[in-house]
C-alpha cells in the first residue's frame, strides 16, 4: 500500500512526543496507537510511517493491530460522537430502536456520520451502566433510561457536552466524563 | 467528629451517568462544613436507585435513593441541618427496615464490603478498613509455599468463569524454573451486561493491588500487569491513583515492608477485542500484537508473557485473595458449597425490579436472587428465564429456578457460572432473539483463527437471522444444533468453545419458540420485527393525532377525533407511536404470516 508521507510539522511533533513517552516499554505499539487516536480522534494513515521510523515496528504490523481492534478507526469522526450501548440489558431495553431513532434524528442515511459532519453514531459494546438501560454516550456524557422519543429530542436540543477530546491530560485516561465511554 | 454527620455520594460509573456528580458538586457547594463531612465512595450496589446519597448520624445510616437537586436541597435542610431524616425517600437504613432494605440485607458482602463504604481514592480509607493487613501478614510471616497452601485451604476458584482452582495456577507458576515471572490481572471484562470487575475497581481498587501483591510474592514475580478495558476510564483513573498511593506507602515498589520483596504494577488498556479475555490472547495483546489465542500447552504458567512463567487471574479472584488473607482461609471457606467456596458477585440486570451489583454466597438458588434480592419481575409479567455467563453462557428456564448457583450445578444444566452477568427475562423476551444477540456478538468478536469459530458462528447467525425474519426452514433447528456441537469441538479457545451455548440452551429449553418462528412465522414474545405488526385498538383511540405526528414513516392516517389506522406496508416498526400514545391504543401483534398459515393449514398443520 502506497502511503502518503506528507506529515505536517505540527502533527509530526505530536507523534514524536507520543512515541517518546512509550517506546521504552515492551509491547508499546498499542499504547502508542491509542494515544495517537486520542490526540487526533482517529489514527491518520500518514502518521504510521513516522511511527515505524521511530520504533522500528513495521507499518504492516501497525495496520494489522488497527484493523484487529475495534477501538481504532482510520477515518475522522463527526463533531459529536454518539455511542449507543449494545450490551445485553440495553438490547433487551430497545437499543436497536434507539439507534434507528438517532440515525433519523441526525439525518444519517449512509455510513455512520451525518452529511453535515455534525454527528457520528456508533454502536459500542457494553458501557456497564446496565441498570440505566438503554444508555447512550454523547461526547463523554452518559444518558440513561432513554426512549426513541427522548433520544430524538436529546439530539435535536443540543443539550449535551460539546467536544472534550482536545483537553486531555497527557498519557492518562483521556475521558473527562468518567462514565465508561471508552475515552474517545 | 462529635455530632458531625457523614455524607457519602456513590460515584461509580452508573451513579455518575444517573447524575451523582451533579449531586456531589451541589453538596460540596452547599453543605455546611460544621454540620457534616462529605465523602465520595464507589458503587453502593443499588443501581436501580441511582443517584444514591448516604447520611450517617448518631442514629445510624440512612441511604437516600433517586436523589435529584430538589431532593438534595430538602435532605440538607431537613436531615443534615434539622436532624429529621426524610423516611419516605430512604431506600436503606440500618436502624429499621426501610425502603428496599432487604435488597442489601439478603446479600453476603465479603468482596464488596468496602465498595460504597470507603473512599476509593484514598489509601488511608482502605487502611482504616483493615486493608493491606493480610498482605503484611503474608510477606512478613509466611513463606510463599505457605501462602499457596493458605489459598488451597480457602478453596478459592477462578472467578473469570471457568472455576479453575487458584492455588494450582499459583503452584504451577511458582514451580516453573525460569525467571522473571509475571502476575497478570485480567480486567478485560468484556461480557455485555457484566460490570462486576468495574465496580470493584472503581469502588475498592486497593483490594486488587493487595491480592496481586500477595500473588506475586507467592509465585516469585516482580512485575505485574493489569489488562483493563479502555471502556472503563474511571476504573483506570482510580487504579492509577491507587498504584501511586501504594507506592508511596511502601506496599508496592522496592524492598516492600523491609522484606527484600520487589513488586511493581503497570496498567495496559485494552483496545476493544472481546477475545483478549482469553489468557493467551491477552498475553499477545500486552506484547503489542493482535490478540489471537494460541494452542495450549504450553500453559502461561510455563510460557506466558514474553515467554516467561505467568500467572493470570481475574479481578474478582485477586480481590478475594486479599479477603482470604485478612479474614483467614478457614473463615473464608465457611461460606459457599462443598466445591464452590466463598461468594460470587453478579451484575443483576434485565427485567428485574431491583437491578444492580449483588454479592451472594455460592449455593444460593436462582429463585432467591430473582425474587428475594431482585424483588421479582419489573413488568409484573411472568418470569421466563435467566441468562448467566453472557455470550458464553446459557439460559436457565423459570421452572429450574431452584438450581443452586455453583460451578457444578450450573454446568450440569448447560449454563455456566460465567464472569457474573445475570440477566432476568420475562415473557416479553424472545429467546430466539436473545440467542441471536449473543451469537452476533461472538461472530463479530471471533478473532478468525479457527475455521469452525469464524465460519461456523457466521452460518449459525445467518440461520438465526432468517428464522427471525420469518424465512426459517424446517431443518434449521437441527442444523443449528449440529453446527453448534461441531463449533465446540473444532475451536481452539474458550470463545469458540462456548459461543454456541446461548443457542443450544435456548433450543433445549425453549424449542417451542423456535418452532413457532420456523413453522408458524410467529414470534410469541412479539419482538422480532419481521414477524409483528402494529395495530390501533379502535375502542381506545381518541384520534388525538400524537402518534401520527411522531411516525417517521408517515404510516399513520386518520382524521381528528376518529380512530387512526396504521398502514402495515409503510410501518417500519420503530415503536415511536406506542411511546407517544397516552391511551394504550396501539398494540403489537404476531399472528403468523397469512401465506404461512395457509400453507400449514393446507398440509393439515395447526393454524
Amino acid at each position: 500500500m502506497a502511503l502518503k508521507l506528507e506529515l505536517d510539522v505540527q502533527m509530526q511533533e505530536k507523534i514524536d512526543n507520543i512515541v517518546h513517552r512509550h517506546w521504552t516499554k515492551r509491547g508499546a505499539a498499542i499504547p502508542i496507537l491509542q494515544n495517537i487516536q486520542n490526540e487526533f480522534g482517529y489514527v491518520p494513515k500518514e502518521s504510521l510511517p513516522r511511527v515505524t521510523e521511530l520504533t522500528g515496528i513495521p507499518a504492516s504490523d501497525l495496520f494489522s493491530i488497527i484493523t484487529f481492534y475495534s477501538q481504532f478507526r482510520l477515518q475522522p469522526i463527526g463533531e459529536n460522537l454518539i455511542q449507543v450501548c449494545h450490551g445485553t440489558a440495553c438490547h433487551l431495553a430497545g437499543a436497536e430502536e434507539i439507534t434507528d431513532a438517532l440515525l433519523r434524528a441526525a439525518n444519517i442515511k449512509e455510513g455512520n456520520t451525518s452529511p453535515d459532519g455534525k454527528f457520528t453514531v456508533e454502536k459500542v459494546a457494553c458501557l456497564g451502566c446496565c441498570s440505566l438501560a438503554p444508555v447512550i454516550n454523547i461526547n463523554g456524557e452518559t444518558f440513561g433510561r432513554l426512549t426513541p422519543e427522548k433520544a430524538t429530542k436529546l439530539v435535536k436540543s443540543g443539550d449535551f457536552p460539546q467536544k472534550v477530546r482536545d483537553e486531555q491530560p497527557e498519557g492518562k485516561s483521556q475521558c473527562q466524563c468518567q462514565c465508561g465511554c471508552g475515552g474517545d | 467528629m462529635s455530632g458531625k454527620k457523614i455524607v457519602k455520594v456513590g460515584l461509580a460509573s452508573c451513579g455518575i451517568a444517573a447524575g451523582a456528580q451533579k449531586i456531589y458538586d451541589y453538596l460540596q457547594n452547599n453543605l455546611n462544613k460544621d454540620k457534616a463531612k462529605l465523602y465520595k465512595t464507589g458503587c453502593i450496589g443499588m443501581c436501580f436507585h441511582e443517584p444514591l446519597v448516604e447520611v450517617k448520624d448518631e442514629k445510624g445510616i440512612f441511604l437516600y435513593g433517586d436523589v435529584d437537586e430538589k431532593k438534595i436541597e430538602q435532605i440538607i435542610t431537613e436531615h443534615i441541618e434539622g436532624d429529621r431524616p426524610i423516611l419516605d425517600w430512604v431506600v436503606y437504613s440500618d436502624t429499621e427496615a426501610l425502603g428496599d432494605s432487604d435488597y442489601l440485607t439478603k446479600q453476603h458482602r465479603i468482596l464488596l464490603r468496602n465498595s460504597g463504604v470507603i473512599d476509593p481514592e484514598s489509601i488511608d480509607s482502605y487502611l482504616q478498613a483493615g486493608g493491606y493487613e493480610g498482605f503484611k501478614k503474608a510477606v512478613t510471616t509466611m513463606t510463599p509455599e505457605e501462602v499457596i497452601a493458605e489459598v488451597e485451604k480457602s478453596g478459592l476458584r477462578g472467578r473469570g468463569g471457568a472455576g479453575f482452582p487458584t492455588y494450582l495456577k499459583w503452584k504451577f507458576t511458582r514451580e516453573a524454573n525460569s525467571t522473571p515471572k509475571y502476575v497478570v490481572c485480567n480486567a478485560d471484562e468484556g461480557d455485555p451486561g457484566a460490570f462486576m470487575d468495574r465496580s470493584v475497581l472503581e469502588g475498592d481498587p486497593h483490594s486488587l493491588l493487595e491480592g496481586m501483591a500477595i500473588a506475586a510474592y507467592a509465585i516469585g514475580a516482580d512485575t505485574g500487569y493489569i489488562y483493563i478495558r479502555a471502556e472503563y476510564p474511571l476504573a483506570v483513573k482510580r487504579l492509577r491513583i491507587a498504584i501511586r498511593q501504594a507506592e508511596e506507602k511502601g506496599y508496592l515498589g522496592k524492598n516492600i515492608q523491609g522484606t527484600g520483596f520487589d513488586f511493581n504494577i503497570e496498567i495496559r488498556e485494552g483496545a476493544g477485542a472481546f477475545v483478549c479475555g482469553e489468557e493467551t490472547a491477552l498475553i499477545a495483546s500486552i506484547e503489542g500484537q493482535r490478540g489471537m489465542p494460541r494452542f495450549k500447552p504450553p500453559f502461561p504458567a510455563q510460557k506466558g508473557l514474553w515467554q516467561q512463567p505467568t500467572c493470570i487471574n481475574n479481578v474478582e479472584t485477586l480481590a478475594n485473595v486479599a479477603r482470604i488473607f485478612s479474614d483467614g482461609a478457614e473463615a473464608y471457606s465457611k461460606c459457599g458449597t462443598e466445591k464452590s467456596k466463598g461468594t460470587k458477585v453478579f451484575a443483576l440486570a434485565g427485567k428485574v425490579k431491583r437491578g444492580g451489583l449483588i454479592e451472594v454466597p455460592m449455593g444460593i438458588s436462582i429463585r432467591d436472587i430473582v425474587f428475594d434480592i431482585g424483588g421479582g419481575i419489573s413488568s409484573g409479567k411472568p418470569f421466563k428465564a435467566v441468562q448467566t455467563g453472557g455470550p458464553s453462557g446459557g439460559c436457565i428456564p423459570a421452572d429450574m429456578q431452584d438450581t443452586s448457583v455453583d460451578y457444578e450445578s450450573l454446568k450440569e444444566i448447560g449454563a455456566i457460572m460465567g464472569s457474573g452477568g445475570l440477566l432476568v427475562m420475562d415473557e416479553d423476551t424472545c429467546m430466539v432473539d436473545v440467542a441471536r444477540f449473543f451469537l452476533r456478538f461472538t461472530t463479530e468478536e471471533s478473532c478468525g483463527k479457527c475455521t469452525f469459530c469464524r465460519i461456523g458462528t457466521k452460518q449459525m447467525l445467518d440461520i438465526l437471522d432468517r428464522i427471525c425474519q420469518g424465512e426459517g426452514q424446517p431443518e434449521d433447528i437441527d442444523r443449528l444444533e449440529k453446527l453448534g456441537k461441531n463449533i465446540i469441538k473444532g475451536s481452539l479457545c474458550g470463545l469458540g468453545q462456548t459461543a454456541p451455548n446461548p443457542v443450544l440452551t435456548t433450543i433445549k429449553y425453549f424449542r417451542d419458540e423456535y418452532e413457532a418462528h420456523v413453522h408458524e412465522k410467529r414470534c410469541p414474545a412479539k419482538k422480532c420485527k419481521d414477524l409483528i405488526s402494529y395495530r390501533v385498538i379502535e375502542d381506545n383511540c381518541k384520534g388525538c393525532g400524537l402518534c401520527k405526528k411522531q411516525c417517521p414513516a408517515a404510516a399513520i392516517t386518520g382524521d381528528k377525533k376518529e380512530p387512526h389506522v396504521i398502514d402495515e406496508e409503510a410501518c417500519i416498526r420503530c415503536g415511536l407511536c406506542i411511546s407517544a400514545c397516552k391511551f394504550d391504543a396501539i398494540e403489537v401483534v404476531s399472528e403468523g404470516k397469512t401465506n404461512a398459515v395457509k400453507e400449514t393449514a393446507a398440509s393439515g398443520g395447526r393454524e
